[in-house]
C-alpha cells in the first residue's frame, strides 16, 4: 500500500474569539466548519465540509442494511424464520425485530449524531443474539443453519459496536488518520509556555508515552516512544511551523515507521487569564478504525491521552512538576488503580 | 505501616501497608496523630461512590507531625504539628488564587474521569475514591501530604488534637454551609441533619449573627447535641417538617435552609421506598429527600445551602419551586484552606472549642468497628476520633 504521508498545516487564523469556537467546535467532535480563512485545508484533497469520514460512513451502511432486514422481517417472516433455521411459528417475534431495526436505521439516517442510533443496534444485536441462543436449544430447529446465522449476527455486531465507539468517541478516521484536539487554558504567559514546549527535550515529561526526544539541530528531531508490549518505537520529525510565542508545529519525516503530526497554539485568554493552550496530534493508528477501536479497548484511549498531555503540561507550568500518586500506600500490591489510574501509569 | 483500608461495601480491613515516600517535590510525611470517621466516608462505605478499589486507604480529616518534607516545602519543617485540609491543592491555578481550593485544576491525577460524571473535575481529594485522584487518605499512622504549604496549618498553641482536628474538615463544612446561607440580622436558619456537618452549621450560624436555628433529625442524641447549641430541633420522625417549619416561622418559611444530609437521607413513608427502590434499581443515584424538603420549605428568595454531598443524578427535584419562588442555591465541597486560619482564631479566641462534638474515641486498629458503629448510629454516635 502506497504510505499516504500527512500533508497538514496549521490554520493561520486570526487570534480571537473564533478560533476558541473552533477549538471547542473540534473538541466536541464536531466539524471545524469553515475554518480555512486562508484557504488551508487539514488534508489538502479532501475538503472536511460535507464530506463523511470513516465512522459516518460505516454507520450509514449499517442503518440502510439494517431497514433492508427489518422489511425482510416485517414482510416475509416465516420465510426468513426458515432461512435461519429457526421454528417459523413466531411471526409476531420476527416483525417486532423487524421495527426495531428499521427504527435504528431511520435513527441513523437522520440524526446529526448517529452514534446513539448505532448503540442501538448494538443493544438489538444482543437481543438477536438472546433470540438466536434460544432457537439454538430449541428442538425444532436446524442447529446447522442457527449457528450460520449466528455467526452473521456476531459479525454484525463486532461491526456495530466498533462504529458506535468510534462514532461516540468523537474520533474521526479520514483517509486512516486520526485527528485529536484538546484545549485548556493554563495560568501562564505564552511566552514562558511556548519556550517550554519549543525545547523539545522538554515534551516527555507530560507526554507519558515518549521516552525521549534528541534533538538534532533546529529544525529535526528524533522522537522515541513507548510502544506495544514494553518496546519501543522511533521516529524522525521535523518542525514544520515555528512562530514564536504563537505555535509550533512538527510532524514524522518523510518514509518513518510512525506517521504522526502535531501542534501547538498558544493564545492569550480574556481577561488577562492565562494563555489557552490547543493542541492537535494526527497519527495513522495501526490498522486503521478497527486498530484504534482495539486499542480503545485494550486501554489506549488516545481521546484521553492528548488533554492528559495538557493537563500535565498545565501542572508542570503553574505547580513545577507532575503531580502522581504512583508509589503510594495502598492495601494491595499496585500503589495506583490499574483500572483508574492510567494516566498517572502510563 | 497500620493503615484503614476499603475492600468492598462494609468491608474495612486495618492492614499492614507500606510507608509513604515522598513522590512530588512539594510533599511532606505526616506522622498522624488523631484521624476522624467523616459522615462523606459512610457513602463509600456503603458503596455509593463509584471507581473505590480494594485496598485504598482510607481517611481525610486528620492531623499530626511531620517528619519529612520535600525539597520544594518552602514554610513547613519537620517537627511541625499540622492539621491538614482534606482537599488536596496547588495553589498556583485559577481556582486556588481565587481561594476557591475544593476546585483546583492540577490536583487530580483522573480529571478525565471526573469530568465524564461531573463535566468539570473538582480536586483532588484523600481517600476518597480514584474519581478524585486516587490518594490514600490518613486514616493510618503515616501520609503523604501533597502541596503541603497550602494544605496544612501549623499548630503552635497548646490545643488538644481534638479541639483543632476538626479544621480538617467538618469544622470548615459547617462554617462555609452556614457562610452561603448569606445570614441576615434576625435571620433563622433551618438545618436537615444533625450529623457532625450539621452540628458545626447549627454553632456556624450563630457565630454569624443568626437569630434563631432548628435542626432536623431523627436521633435523639443529636437533636440534643444540637439543642446544647442553641438550636431548636424537629424530630421529622414525630411531626411534619413543612407544617411545623411554617407555624415556627408564622407561615413565611425560614430565611435559609441548608441539606447537611447528602445522597442517603431518610424519612418516613412511602416516598423514602420511591427513592431508595429507585437507587436500588440505579436509576436515581442520590436519594435527595432533604434537599427536596428545603426546597419546599424554604421561604421566596431564600437561600438554600448544600453542604452535604451528592455522587451524581436525582429524581423529582422540585425545580419548579427553586424557580418561582426565587431561591438561591448555594453548594460545593468545601474550599477548606481558605477558613484554615480564621477558625483557628476563633478557637483561640474562645468562641467555640469543636471536642464538643466528639462521642467516642478509639484506635485505628478498631476503625472497622467504628464505621459499623457511625454507619448505625449506635451508642448515640455522632463524631469518632481514632488514634493510632
Amino acid at each position: 500500500m502506497a504510505r499516504r504521508s500527512l500533508k497538514r498545516t496549521v490554520r493561520k487564523t486570526a487570534h480571537g474569539t473564533r478560533d476558541n469556537a473552533q477549538a471547542a467546535a473540534s473538541r466536541t467532535g464536531g466539524r471545524i466548519m469553515g475554518s480555512h480563512a486562508s484557504g488551508e485545508s487539514l488534508h489538502p484533497g479532501s475538503s472536511r465540509n460535507g464530506s463523511l469520514s470513516q465512522e459516518e460512513m460505516w454507520a450509514y451502511g449499517l442503518g440502510l442494511f439494517g431497514i433492508g432486514l427489518g422489511l425482510a422481517e416485517l414482510m416475509v417472516p416465516r420465510r426468513l424464520a426458515r432461512m435461519i433455521g429457526a421454528p417459523s411459528r413466531h411471526d409476531g417475534l420476527v416483525r417486532a425485530m423487524g421495527l426495531r431495526e428499521i427504527a435504528s436505521g431511520v435513527g441513523i439516517l437522520t440524526q446529526r449524531a448517529p452514534a446513539a442510533a448505532v448503540w442501538s443496534r448494538v443493544a438489538g444485536d444482543a437481543m438477536d443474539l438472546a433470540c438466536l441462543g434460544a432457537a439454538f436449544m430449541s428442538n425444532r430447529s436446524q442447529r446447522g443453519r442457527v449457528a450460520l446465522a449466528t455467526a452473521a449476527v456476531a459479525g454484525a455486531t463486532l461491526l456495530d459496536m466498533i462504529t458506535a465507539q468510534q462514532l461516540s468517541r468523537g474520533i474521526e478516521t479520514r483517509n486512516d488518520h486520526m485527528s485529536l484536539t484538546a484545549a485548556l487554558i493554563i495560568d501562564r504567559p505564552q511566552q514562558e509556555l511556548y519556550r517550554h514546549w519549543r525545547e523539545l527535550t522538554n515534551l516527555p515529561t507530560f507526554m507519558k508515552h515518549l521516552v525521549r526526544i534528541e534533538v538534532q539541530d533546529d529544525r529535526r528531531s528524533h522522537w522515541v516512544a513507548k510502544g506495544p508490549a514494553r518496546s519501543t518505537v522511533e521516529w524522525d520529525a521535523e518542525i514544520t511551523e515555528d512562530r514564536p510565542h504563537e505555535c509550533i508545529a512538527w510532524r514524522s519525516v518523510e518514509g518513518s515507521t510512525v506517521d504522526h503530526a502535531g501542534s501547538v497554539r498558544f493564545e492569550p485568554a480574556s481577561g488577562g487569564r492565562g494563555t489557552i493552550v490547543t493542541a492537535e496530534m494526527e497519527y495513522r493508528p495501526p490498522l486503521g478504525t478497527v486498530g484504534a477501536a482495539v486499542s480503545a479497548w485494550l486501554g489506549e484511549d488516545p481521546s484521553h491521552t492528548v488533554k492528559m498531555d495538557l493537563r500535565r503540561f498545565k501542572q508542570v507550568m503553574e505547580t513545577g512538576e507532575v503531580i502522581t500518586t504512583e508509589g503510594q500506600p495502598a492495601g494491595r500490591v499496585e500503589t495506583t488503580s490499574w483500572k483508574y489510574d492510567r494516566a498517572i501509569k502510563r | 505501616m497500620k493503615a484503614n483500608c476499603w475492600y468492598g461495601k462494609q468491608d474495612m480491613r486495618v492492614v499492614d501497608v507500606p510507608d509513604p515516600n515522598i513522590l512530588n517535590k512539594k510533599d511532606a510525611i505526616v506522622k498522624v496523630s488523631s484521624a476522624a470517621i467523616c459522615g462523606s466516608e459512610l457513602h463509600l462505605y456503603n458503596g455509593f461512590v463509584p471507581t473505590m478499589e480494594q485496598g485504598d486507604v482510607m481517611g481525610h480529616e486528620f492531623m499530626g507531625e511531620i517528619v519529612e518534607v520535600g525539597p520544594e516545602v518552602k514554610q513547613r519543617r519537620v517537627g511541625d504539628r499540622v492539621v491538614v485540609a482534606f482537599p488536596i491543592s496547588c495553589g498556583q491555578c485559577f481556582f486556588c488564587k481565587k481561594e476557591l481550593y475544593s476546585l483546583c485544576e492540577n490536583t487530580n491525577p483522573n480529571a478525565w474521569m471526573a469530568e465524564k460524571f461531573f463535566g468539570h473535575s473538582p480536586a483532588g481529594i484523600y481517600g476518597y475514591s480514584h474519581l478524585t485522584g486516587g490518594f490514600a487518605g490518613g486514616q493510618a499512622e503515616y501520609v503523604r501530604v501533597p502541596f503541603a504549604d497550602v494544605g496544612t496549618i501549623k499548630i503552635e498553641n497548646g490545643f488538644s488534637d481534638e479541639q483543632v482536628l476538626f479544621l480538617s474538615d467538618i469544622f470548615p463544612t459547617g462554617y462555609m454551609a452556614a457562610e452561603q446561607c448569606n445570614i441576615q440580622p434576625g435571620d433563622t436558619v433551618a438545618i436537615w441533619g444533625c450529623g457532625p456537618v450539621g452540628q458545626f452549621a447549627i454553632r456556624s450560624a450563630f457565630l454569624l449573627g443568626a437569630e434563631r436555628v432548628i435542626a432536623i433529625d431523627r436521633f435523639p442524641a443529636r437533636l440534643q447535641m444540637a439543642r446544647n447549641g442553641g438550636a431548636d430541633t424537629i424530630d421529622y420522625e414525630e411531626t411534619d417538617v413543612y407544617d411545623t417549619l411554617m407555624q415556627l416561622t408564622g407561615g413565611r418559611g425560614p430565611d435559609s435552609c441548608m441539606d447537611a444530609v447528602g445522597l442517603e437521607a431518610h424519612m418516613p413513608g412511602l416516598l423514602y421506598y420511591y427513592d431508595r427502590i429507585k437507587q436500588a434499581m440505579m436509576s436515581e443515584s442520590d436519594r435527595p429527600i432533604a434537599l427536596r424538603q428545603a426546597i419546599m420549605a424554604c421561604r421566596n428568595g431564600g437561600t438554600v445551602s448544600i453542604p452535604g454531598v451528592y455522587g451524581a443524578l436525582i429524581d423529582k427535584m422540585p425545580m419548579g419551586a427553586v424557580m418561582n419562588k426565587a431561591l438561591t442555591i448555594k453548594t460545593g465541597q468545601t474550599h477548606c484552606q481558605r477558613y484554615l486560619k480564621p477558625l483557628l482564631d476563633r478557637i483561640a479566641h474562645g468562641d467555640i472549642d469543636p471536642s464538643f462534638v466528639v462521642t467516642h474515641r478509639m484506635r485505628l486498629a478498631e476503625a472497622p468497628q467504628g464505621f459499623d458503629m457511625f454507619n448505625r448510629k449506635q451508642d448515640g454516635c455522632i463524631k469518632i476520633v481514632m488514634t493510632p
